[in-house]
């Protein structure tokens, strides 16, 4: 959607423009704003590569590293998953992000009663590692870095990852996965959470113990200001909320004894890109100094990179209309400049027909050339953080600096990020933005081209296409699943889950033992139940 | 529809199956709430017994299910027979999310008195919720 409010006058003049995060934008910037505001180069901004990273985490930007691309992929069954994984990776692409399908992301086995219907239909199915073993067979896991999109059972995820790997030959030290891993985003807005908040945050603490100790070349989690942001947030609450949400994490890890440098290094976010270009830019200059100031005052960070704010800008999916889809295709370009202005080390586009359907091989290739040719052709990776020194952008990010922490200082008089959670605070703020945000651009206060702009009447809207489900997917997965447990050791599953469920309940980390079951072909629901028996499960608040 | 405006409409929207994205839900919810109906959000990962039972418990005159995974045709056909087992015949049912146009009908056959696709304008839903209570 468009996001920024214009009041024009008759003749058409822009008499006022306000950002989504309420800040003001002026005709005109000139050096006394940067005076007014007190700017100041050093303290400001510094040099790309010096704190507060303002400008950028690397001193050359794009110089020496471009994005990496990596749009997110994972079908049905792992046999598809494999093969699409291959036709990405051919393409070019030097990441993959697997989707999973609902039932493995509430911990369901695809012969539970519960699913019917759901299994392999928006993304791919695993029951147990041998699914695992299928999807990533021939993949270079030395060289590929593997987002695993997944999080209330992210801790059994990644214990599939090191077994698979460990498999295949790869050493613990040589893979990368970036299991997402953020279930408080996942309460907030995405709603695949299973177990009570403080559990899963614990659950969260063990897979970053874990890795910081067994898989140090993996990110244990990815903050998701992204789906707070499509759930109705302002570019400012994305921001202060997942700055919020890792430090609920990193309290966790720090009570068990560890200084914040053994390990924030390897946190990881994921932020939106639709909207207003110079806002967006603006919150990613404004957040990268947030959060480098963050773990640097409050928890005395003294490693350089434990300060980097690292991720994957981008998608866009709230942006996107049903309505004129190939317009999508384009949108998606300004999204990757915003992210790409913005020195993203990770891009990747929703594709056109997202809003519509699961993104066919043909939309998904086509948002990588998008990000290919933004690259390549237009000159994003000539010289670091170009909007630099900009009296306007200078300016804004300074703004939307106070109006982060405004927003992070309405959190905490809300009890913190985990109780605001608890209560659904957070929830119930998102949900009336989101429903003000909807009645505005129904109304045409706020502009859509092409759906109350400049509208074309004539035209049919796209038709909602789902991805072709197939039923003897389900079929194939559940014979599967029958033929791993006839062949797999019943003795030893059991004593892996009882092993598991001892570690759960004396407060252990749970993440050997997760290896063990994993390894043992215990399935994702025998593990999941575990969790559901000694943790319980999430009591929603009521917020409607 | 004079007389259904006497009686406060009451409606419960609901989240059914595994599926978590429910800014529609909730904005929904709330377009209805400020036309003046009663509304009751269940919450996520409803069972459709579960939905059954609060929409019975709730004495609802619509369900209103927000379906995004495509499993739609399913779902309602289980929560429609569901009703009737259960003797719910003044209950309407209205189904919102992503539904492809050529699911309509066939979601009319099965029962289901209202459909409203994704993007569905608030003043046409509140309308069309108003017209299937009042029948």
């Amino acid at each position: 959607m468009g996001v920024a409010y214009y009041t024009k006058d008759e003749k058409d003049r822009v008499l006022d423009v306000t950002l989504q995060s309420g800040l003001k934008v002026k005709p005109v910037y000139t050096p006394e704003d940067l005076k007014e505001i007190g700017f100041d180069y050093e303290k400001d901004l510094g040099d790309p590569g010096q704190y507060p990273y303002t400008r950028g985490i690397h001193p050359q930007g794009y110089r020496t590293r471009a994005w990496t691309t990596r749009q997110y992929t994972g079908f049905g069954t792992p046999v598809e998953t494999n093969e699409r994984f291959k036709l990405m990776i051919s393409h070019g692409q030097t990441g993959l992000n697997v989707a999973f399908d609902l039932p493995t992301q509430m911990g369901y086995d695809s012969d539970d009663p519960r699913v019917a219907g759901e299994v392999g239909r928006v993304g791919m199915a695993v029951d147990t590692l041998r699914d695992f073993e299928i999807a990533f067979k021939d993949i270079p896991l030395d060289r590929i870095g593997v987002g695993l999109t997944i999080n209330a059972v992210a801790s059994i995820m990644l214990a599939m990852f090191q077994a698979t790997a460990e498999k295949y030959g790869y050493k613990k030290d040589q893979i990368s996965a970036t299991p997402q891993n953020d279930i408080l985003k996942e309460i907030i807005g995405r709603g695949t959470w299973i177990f009570p908040v403080k559990p899963s945050i614990r659950l969260i603490g063990d897979t970053i113990e874990y890795s910081m100790n067994e898989l140090p070349r993996c990110n244990p989690v990815s903050i998701c200001g992204y789906h707070i942001r499509e759930s109705g947030a302002t570019p400012a609450q994305e921001i202060g909320f997942a700055i919020q949400i890792a430090n609920t994490y990193i309290d966790n890890v720090l009570a068990r004894g560890y200084h914040v440098d053994d390990f924030v290094r390897r946190f990881s976010f994921n932020f939106n890109v639709f909207g207003n270009l110079w806002e967006q830019v603006a919150k990613f200059r404004a957040g990268r100094k947030l959060w480098a100031k963050n773990l640097k005052e409050k928890y005395g960070a003294k490693n350089p990179k434990s300060l980097f704010l690292r991720g994957l800008f981008g998608g866009g999916g709230y942006g996107l209309t049903k309505k004129e889809p190939e317009n999508n295709i384009v949108r998606g370009a300004f999204y990757a400049l915003a992210a790409a202005l913005s020195g993203a080390q990770t891009i990747a586009l929703c594709s056109y027909d997202e809003a519509y359907t699961i993104p066919t091989p043909h939309s998904a290739l086509l948002s990588l050339r998008t990000l290919q040719i933004v690259m390549e052709e237009v000159g994003l990776r000539d010289t670091v953080d170009p909007l630099a020194g900009s009296y306007f952008i200078e300016t804004l990010t300074k703004q939307m600096e106070e109006k982060i922490v405004e927003e992070m200082e309405r959190l905490e008089k809300m009890g913190g990020m985990a109780e605001a959670v608890e209560q659904g605070f957070v929830q119930k703020l998102v949900a009336q933005q989101a429903y003000q945000f909807e009645k505005d651009l129904q109304t045409g206060k706020l502009k859509k081209v092409g759906v109350n702009l400049y509208a074309d009447e004539s035209k049919e809207e796209e038709d909602v296409a789902l991805h072709e489900y197939d039923p003897s997917v389900v079929d194939q997965q559940i014979e599967r699943l029958k033929e791993v447990k006839r062949e797999r050791d019943d003795k030893e599953v059991a004593r892996t889950l009882r092993e598991l469920r001892k570690a759960a309940e004396d407060g252990k980390n749970v993440m050997p033992f997760l290896v063990d079951a994993v390894k043992a072909y215990a399935t994702v629901g025998e593990m999941t139940n575990v969790f559901r028996e000694v943790f319980g499960e999430f009591n929603e608040p009521r917020i409607v | 529809m004079g007389e259904s405006e006497k009686r406060t409409i009451r409606v419960l929207v609901a989240k059914p199956g595994l599926d978590g994205h429910d800014r529609g839900a909730k904005v929904v919810a709330q377009a209805l709430k400020e036309a003046g109906m009663e509304v009751i959000y269940t919450g996520l990962h409803q069972t459709i017994d579960q939905i059954v039972q609060t929409a019975l418990q709730e004495d609802v005159d619509v369900i209103g299910l927000s379906i995004l995974s495509g499993a739609h045709l399913p779902i309602c056909e289980e929560l429609i027979k569901k009703m009737r087992e259960k003797g719910m015949r003044d209950v309407k049912v209205a189904v919102g999310g992503v539904i492809p146009k050529r699911d309509v009908e066939k979601l009319k056959a099965l029962g289901v008195n209202a459909v409203f696709p994704g993007g569905t304008p608030f003043d046409t839903i509140v309308e069309g919720i108003r017209e299937i209570a009042a029948t």
